[in-house]
């Protein structure tokens, strides 16, 4: 029974991941652009949300109305107006202009509301809890992230697979050179693939703020494990990313239910054999 | 002919200096007879931005209120001195504050170099300029932290490097002391961060382990968990499981934040906590909410340690309330010990000899037996040589009139002289 308390925990906790990942899914998955400052957009995200809970005198999760299509405008400038200058045969300017993102959006963040650890509060939503047979508590804040993560992902499907839009999206990222001879405006779309993108990380970035403290340094740890949850689920795989995200969220559980210190180690372990054994992940869906 | 010219030419500017100096003469009576000395460059190495960079947020602040002692400066030997501080950011970054501390050796050539906050600056700071002959003075790093880490030898201690702050000692003591005052059940869980904080108060030899089962209480250690961990559900229902009444360990503030709130989820409510790091500034109990009250922690410094400035005669009560009114900010810990450190460099410049010897420095480094804002600093007696221990007591915060939450001191068998605020009290659940 305490295994299976593990493995709750482990995938309410990939459901956490899976919310940081999917932005980051969708950017590498259409464009290949790895986007360094990914974590950093999460905190930026926590912060709007917090000046707006300060402002309005709102509930944190009313502050989503704001933040993600907040986010959605500046996913949309910040490809138009950056990144797609830096796209091309070499993937080594997007991943230095977005390196150079993250440290000015961490130092902008500092300036603005000093090194101060925050948080946005729900009242009892945060550490009210269900009890399952057998006696495991989960906890309802965990749970709700989990079922955003799903919903999220299930609406970003729905969008892919059953709009004009999410064609031009499929095509452009199996092939954009034909794509744009058969009229899609790639520059648009990739602008608009971006806004989704952070329109996710509005989402994520609001569920961070108040499931635990943020503070403007706090972005780069949440990059990896968003990174490893894509890689393990495959490019292109919304679900895929969903389904990284948990295993990596119950490997780290595991072993960390053997010892506190093989936490981190038990989640790198599983990504590298992953890798070793499926190079494309579980699920790709887009070609290389 | 070529030496006549120049006789003549040498004839003219010494009559031309001879005929400046006389006019010159009767203004350099009139002045005071100090003559003014090179400018004694301190370097300030501290973190600003980055992860720890709420250790380094009051560094403008203190700098800025000792703007005219430093312009006054040090008379040595009768020539007047003024000081300038270099203020250089370590960015929370340990090979950062290596490289910086070496910018101020080397290109900035100061006097003496100021380390603070967090062994991850404190220890390269000192060991660039160990390597460098170079005196420096450190603070705001659990001792041993800083002499251990860097392979120090208790017999014969460090040549250049001084230190002052608590140790492992020390906050073993007060957190048993709190423990002890208490009605629990004795047993302890403790999780440690996987840093050389952590490392050193789990140490099996020096740290916690020892000390706590010395005191009668039972360990339930769980060891080493990564920093930024986003789950501790596992080792909570190891502790649920142990029946643990107090849980301890070494938390940075969103680590602790994280595992209070799924300690809640998951129905774990111990009478006690007190976990090492994670609750020094306010910011960090706000985050926490009401949940924050009644936790409790290490405190190195408050307003009401009765101790006052050596350089501007302020109280702590009188500088907190200079910080609040200056920033609107609440105090933290680190600001007195940001302000002691120029005290010590200053005091040690003021018995120097020999300013353009850096041995002669040291050598007054050494001889400090000073009273601080916050406390007596004696660098003479050890606990090893080159360091000096300032007092630890016990606190918890509570909710507060001034401010949302106060930090109460509520455990002073560690350093009687210290005035307590309010009784410790089991968390309510």
């Amino acid at each position: 029974m305490e295994w299976l308390s593990v493995i709750v925990q482990g995938t309410l906790l990939g459901g956490l991941y899976a919310l940081f990942a999917v932005g980051l899914s969708l950017t590498f998955g259409i464009m290949r652009l790895v986007n360094i400052g990914h974590g950093d957009l999460i905190i930026l995200a926590a912060f709007i949300a917090l000046v707006v809970v300060q402002a309005l005198g709102i509930h944190p999760l009313a502050s989503l109305a704001i933040v993600v299509p907040a986010m959605f405008a500046l996913g949309y400038l910040l490809q138009r107006g950056v990144l797609n200058r830096t796209l091309g045969e070499s993937i080594l300017p997007p991943l230095l202009v977005t390196f150079g993102l993250s440290v000015i959006i961490e130092n902008l963040l500092l300036q603005l509301f000093g090194a101060d650890t925050r948080r946005l509060h729900v009242g009892a939503l945060e550490t009210d809890s269900l009890v399952l047979p057998g006696g495991i508590a989960v906890g309802l804040f965990p749970l709700l992230i989990f079922a955003v993560a799903v919903a999220v992902i299930a609406a970003l499907q729905l969008l892919f697979y059953r709009t004009d839009l999410g064609r031009a999206f499929r095509a452009t990222s199996d092939d954009a050179v034909t794509a744009e001879l058969m009229g899609a405006d790639n520059r648009h779309l990739y602008a608009l693939a971006m806004a989704i993108a952070l329109a996710v990380t509005g989402v994520a970035g609001v569920f961070l703020a108040i499931r635990s403290n943020f503070d403007p340094a706090i972005g780069p740890s949440r990059l990896i494990f968003a990174f490893e949850a894509v890689i393990i689920g495959g490019l292109g795989s919304l679900w895929g990313t969903l389904a990284g995200a948990v295993i990596l969220g119950v490997a780290q559980s595991i072993g960390s239910a053997l010892r506190p210190e093989w936490q981190i180690l038990a989640g790198d372990i599983t990504f590298l054999v992953i890798l070793v054994l499926r190079p494309n992940g579980l699920f790709q869906r887009t070609r290389d | 002919m070529l030496a006549g010219s120049a006789n003549r030419r040498s004839v003219l500017r010494a009559l031309a200096a001879g005929g400046l100096g006389a006019v010159a003469a009767p203004a350099i009576l009139s002045r005071p007879v100090r003559a003014a000395g090179r400018p004694i460059k301190l370097g300030f190495v501290s973190p600003e931005t980055g992860p720890i960079a709420a250790f380094g947020e009051a560094d403008a602040f203190v700098l800025a209120g000792l703007k005219d002692v430093l312009a006054a400066g040090v008379t040595i030997d009768g020539v007047q001195h003024p000081v300038t501080i270099i203020r250089k950011d370590s960015q929370s970054n340990p090979n950062r504050a290596a490289e910086v501390t070496a910018e101020l050796i080397n290109s900035d050539k100061v006097d003496i170099v100021l380390g603070s906050s967090t062994s991850d600056t404190t220890v390269p700071v000192a060991d660039q300029c160990e390597l460098n002959g170079v005196p420096c003075i450190c603070t705001d790093t659990p001792w041993q932290a800083w002499f251990f880490g860097r392979k120090g030898d208790p017999k014969k201690g460090f040549e250049w490097t001084s230190h002052f702050f608590w140790g492992v000692e020390a906050i073993t003591a007060v957190f048993t002391n709190l423990w002890l005052s208490l009605d629990t059940n004795k047993r302890v869980g403790a999780l440690w961060s996987n840093d050389p904080d952590g490392a050193a108060l789990s140490d099996a030899q020096h740290g916690f382990p020892p000390a706590v089962k010395a005191r009668g209480f039972d360990l339930v250690d769980l060891g080493f968990y990564p920093i930024m961990s986003d789950d501790f559900s596992a080792q909570i229902n190891a502790f649920k499981q142990a029946k643990v009444d107090i849980v301890t360990g070494v938390f940075v503030p969103p680590a602790f934040a994280t595992f209070w709130t799924q300690a809640a989820q998951q129905g774990f409510h111990p009478k006690i906590a007190t976990p090492a790091k994670a609750l020094l500034f306010p910011s960090a109990v706000e985050a926490l909410g009401d949940r924050g009250v009644g936790l409790s922690t290490e405190v190195w410094w408050s307003p009401h340690h009765p101790f006052k400035s050596g350089l501007t005669g302020q109280t702590a009560q009188q500088f907190c309330d200079a910080y609040t009114k200056s920033t609107g900010r609440q105090w933290t810990q680190p600001i007195g010990f940001k302000h002691a450190i120029v005290e010590v460099a200053m005091d040690a410049l003021r018995r120097t000899r020999k300013i353009d010897d850096p041995a002669s420095i040291q050598a007054a480094i050494r001889e400090t037996d000073y009273s601080s804002i916050v406390g007596p600093i004696n660098l003479k007696k050890g606990p090893v040589p080159g360091v000096a221990t300032t007092p630890l007591v016990g606190g918890q915060w509570k909710r507060g009139s001034k401010f949302k939450y106060e930090l109460n001191i509520v455990n002073d068998q560690t350093a009687a002289f210290i005035p307590l605020d309010s009784k410790f009290e089991p968390i309510a659940s």
